[in-house]
């Protein structure tokens, strides 16, 4: 049973539902790479506030590595039919990419505590941008978060059992493209603050 | 065994339809699953076509209206007040708010509903499956949701032309703080909010689209069509909707970061405003100029988005009408390569008098003006493929010789404007007004007009009438000319775009009457538009029935398919290709279709 999964995922030419999702995951890299650029056109010019950015960032920043590991190998456990393990994984890293959202809320309100408006009359672009970046990160992790759903269900189907590695091969690699998205935005708004 | 539930389960349509396909399919399906939620790319492409004549009917007539304004400004129309009511012409005269909504919404639906959704939408959907050898797209479900947004984004934008405050009225370009402040003008209120989401929709609507255009050229060619034998129409648009995926999500980011400044009390784009009767805004520290840069990030690749699909069309079409191959394959994919690549690299030209840094400027210069390169390629490669031609003068063919007329005369003046010595003088004059038309509107227009008189037969099983696509073709091309030329005139005297009465300027007096004439063009080539939609809507119900399965004599695949195809377009296998699309006249042979195997004695192509 194995062999012949195995066999089928490794035909010559890449399915292209993956290759839907690698142009996908160009377009997202453009429209962040259209924010960020946009932040730095901004960042050079007049009347920019220096806001330090929460610790609470780096703590969703490990959050987010550590649900790329269960994401990983929960595909593992995918591959090797442990479909127990499977399902605690895959809901781990979803719990994971909640939690991560959770934690971008908090450090929003951590800064808003200590008196950086973020919005609004009077808010400065320096922390605007950070609410419209980080927030679309959010929204992408989110959806994320509904694909693994999804292929959780699926994979517990009764009436079609289905034995593709497909599905969980696309969240996983979608779910590693958010991480590194993540890593890269953390590590840009860090080093330009 | 269980590999073929597996996939099927986890990849859907597109392997079910590659293994179990056969041409019963057509006698299951209710209308709703035939003519409305299809996901049949070549419904798809029809879908899009009849949505982009209606645009093109909406936003012509408009033309129509704000020309009315331009060519007889002292004229009272009062009969035009009982049919469109007081918000768009009061005292018989269309109102100040009412022309700058014309020309905004105009522009946004010529360029994106019309020649961006109507043009590659049509074509890349129903050629691409059908020349590389695919049943259908990587994901028809996506495809016919691309329709569907698309869809959705039109009647967001239909409904703004009837709220009380009017439709968005700061140009179709929506620099901010026009766009991004509610009280600057009674457009920007809820007429914003819609042109927004219409165009967020829209947005989403390109990118399912492109996405899949790309996946299907990349993936699904039929045995024997490597790249670099696939017909240059899917060559075009497959660079379209790379542009496109490349392109559309840093417009994206730009309107998030307008709906944070309209909504949400941002400063991203604004700074120290003050408005009559509202007062200063609290706004700080923002820049309007920084939303021109993500728009023309977007806005330049856009212009090519719109004229790729006419050029590869174009080439097709030439090439199976001149009775010759084209001249210059591979130069003309290196060209659209080049030009593809360029797109990114000149959006400042637009902005050239923004008070960029003059040495910035002048790199943009540079960038810009190397466009000319693979541009001249490129019509260079038309003109030697018509040298000698044994020419059919179709309808199809005309309208390809008068694409590359206009974008010759329309290209000469980007070399002028490209100049930011002369374009500061040129710049947001009719000037500008004249490039552009030329060279992306009426000419991609004429290269979706060769794409619908030459593909027809394949579309609706039917063609169209020759002698009214005949009269359409002359009226429209003279029509265009006499439009558009003179209008170079008027820019260079430094008569500037988007005014709404020219006659109370001593310096521009003088055309009032050139105005006048040109207001009378617009009307006829107007009129001569509705000729070619009753032709096209006549034809589909009552054309001459097609008997001939090729009928132009083409090498491409779409012509080995049944003269109706099915979904799925081939009854039996696909099939296999075997040399490139353009062997016309060789080896004594007037054409060679590319399933034919390479014969024994055959010669080389080059
Ligand atoms: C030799 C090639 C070309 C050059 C050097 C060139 C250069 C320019 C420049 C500098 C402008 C800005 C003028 C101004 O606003 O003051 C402009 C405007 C424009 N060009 Fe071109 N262009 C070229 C070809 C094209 C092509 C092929 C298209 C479309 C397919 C195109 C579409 C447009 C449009 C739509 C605008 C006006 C946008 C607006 O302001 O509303 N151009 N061009
Ligand atoms: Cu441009």
């Amino acid at each position: 049973m194995m062999a012949v999964t195995e066999t089928t995922n490794k035909s010559k030419k890449i399915h292209p539902h993956k290759f839907l999702l690698w142009i996908s995951i160009g377009s997202i890299c453009m429209m962040f790479a259209g924010l960020t650029s946009a932040y730095i056109v901004k960042r050079n010019q007049a009347n920019w506030e220096e806001i330090p950015l929460s610790p609470i960032f780096l703590y969703s920043t490990i959050v987010i590595l550590f649900s790329s590991l269960t994401m990983y190998l929960s595909y593992k456990a995918f591959k090797s039919r442990e479909m127990q393990q499977y399902k605690r994984l895959i809901t781990v890293t979803a719990a994971l990419g909640v939690l991560f959202a959770v934690l971008q809320y908090l450090g929003f309100r951590a800064m808003a505590n200590h008196g950086i408006l973020l919005l609004g009359p009077g808010s400065n672009a320096a922390a605007s941008f950070l609410v419209v970046i980080i927030g679309l990160h959010v929204v992408h992790v989110l959806g994320g978060v509904i694909a693994l759903l999804v292929t959780f269900f699926r994979a517990f189907r009764t009436r079609v059992k289905s034995y593709s590695t497909l599905p969980i091969e696309l969240v996983s690699t979608y779910w590693h493209f958010v991480d590194i998205l993540w890593i890269y935005l953390y590590l840009f708004l860090y080093f330009t603050r | 065994m269980s590999n073929e539930i597996a996939l099927g389960a986890g990849a859907g349509l597109t392997t079910e339809l590659a293994h179990e396909h056969h041409e019963h399919h057509e006698h299951h399906q209710s209308f709703l699953t035939k003519y409305v939620f299809s996901t049949d790319h070549k419904m798809i492409s029809k879908q899009f076509l009849i949505t982009g004549i209606v645009w093109a009917f909406i936003g012509g007539l408009m033309s129509v209206l704000f020309r009315l304004q331009l060519g007889y400004p002292d004229a009272h129309f009062y009969w035009l007040q009982d049919v469109l009511g007081k918000f768009w012409v009061d005292d018989g005269r269309i109102t100040p708010q009412a022309y700058y909504a014309l020309v905004t919404i105009h522009g946004t639906v010529m360029i994106f509903f019309v020649l961006t959704a109507g043009l590659s939408g049509t074509f890349a959907n129903f050629l691409i499956p059908l020349q590389i050898g695919a049943r259908d797209m990587a994901s028809p479900f996506m495809n016919m949701l691309s329709y569907w947004f698309f869809a959705a984004g039109g009647l967001v934008m239909l409904s703004s032309l009837f709220v009380q405050t009017g439709p968005f009225s700061g140009g179709w370009v929506a620099y901010a703080p026009l766009s991004a402040v509610r009280d600057a003008s009674p457009g920007s209120k809820t007429g914003m909010d819609l042109w927004l989401i219409a165009m967020i929709l829209f947005v989403v609507s390109s990118l399912m689209g492109g996405l899949n255009y790309v996946a299907t050229v990349l993936n699904m060619r039929t045995k024997g069509m490597s790249m670099t034998r696939l017909p240059l129409s899917i060559w075009a648009l497959f660079f379209t909707a790379v542009i496109g995926i490349l392109s559309f999500p840093v417009l994206f980011s730009g309107f998030i970061l307008l709906i944070f400044d309209r909504n949400f009390g941002t400063s991203f784009y604004l700074s120290d405003i003050y408005i009559n009767g509202v007062g200063a805004l609290p706004n700080e520290g923002g820049t309007a100029i920084l939303y021109q840069h993500l728009f023309w990030f977007l806005g330049h690749p856009e212009v090519y988005i719109v004229l790729l699909p006419a050029m590869g069309m174009a080439s097709e079409i030439m090439s199976v009408n001149s009775r010759k191959p084209i001249f210059g394959y591979m130069a003309m994919i290196g060209s659209l390569f080049a030009i593809c690549i360029l797109s990114f690299m000149v959006w400042a030209h637009h902005m050239f008098v923004s008070g960029m840094n003059p040495f910035v400027g002048s790199v943009f210069v540079l960038l810009t003006l190397l466009i000319a390169v693979p541009s001249s390629i490129k019509v260079f490669n038309w003109l030697t493929t018509l040298w000698r031609g044994n020419i059919r003068f179709t309808p199809g063919m005309l309208f390809t010789i008068g694409f590359v007329s206009l974008f010759i005369s329309g290209g000469l003046t980007g070399i002028w404007v490209g100049n930011s010595a002369i374009d500061i003088h040129l710049h947001d004059t009719y000037f500008v007004i004249a490039h552009f038309h030329l060279v992306m509107g009426v000419a991609s227009m004429f290269g979706m007009f060769a794409g619908i008189y030459h593909w027809f037969p394949k579309m609706y099983g039917r063609y169209m009438n020759n002698t009214l696509a005949y009269i359409h073709f002359w009226i429209t091309l003279i029509g265009a000319y006499l439009i558009f030329w003179p209008m170079h005139y008027e820019g260079l005297a430094g008569m500037p775009r988007r005014y709404y009465d020219y006659s109370s300027w001593e310096s521009f007096k003088q055309f009032a009457e050139l105005n006048r004439f040109i207001s009378t063009v617009v009307i006829i080539t107007f009129a001569t538009q509705i000729l070619f939609i009753f032709n096209f809507f006549y034809s589909i119900f009552k054309g001459r029935v097609v008997k001939d399965k090729n009928p132009w004599g083409a090498t491409t695949l779409e012509w080995t398919t049944p003269i109706r195809p099915g979904h799925g377009n081939w009854d039996g296998e696909i099939p296999e290709v075997h040399r490139w699309a353009y062997d016309y006249n060789k080896d004594g042979r007037e054409f060679i279709p590319q399933t034919e195997p390479i014969g024994a004695d055959e010669t080389e192509h080059h």
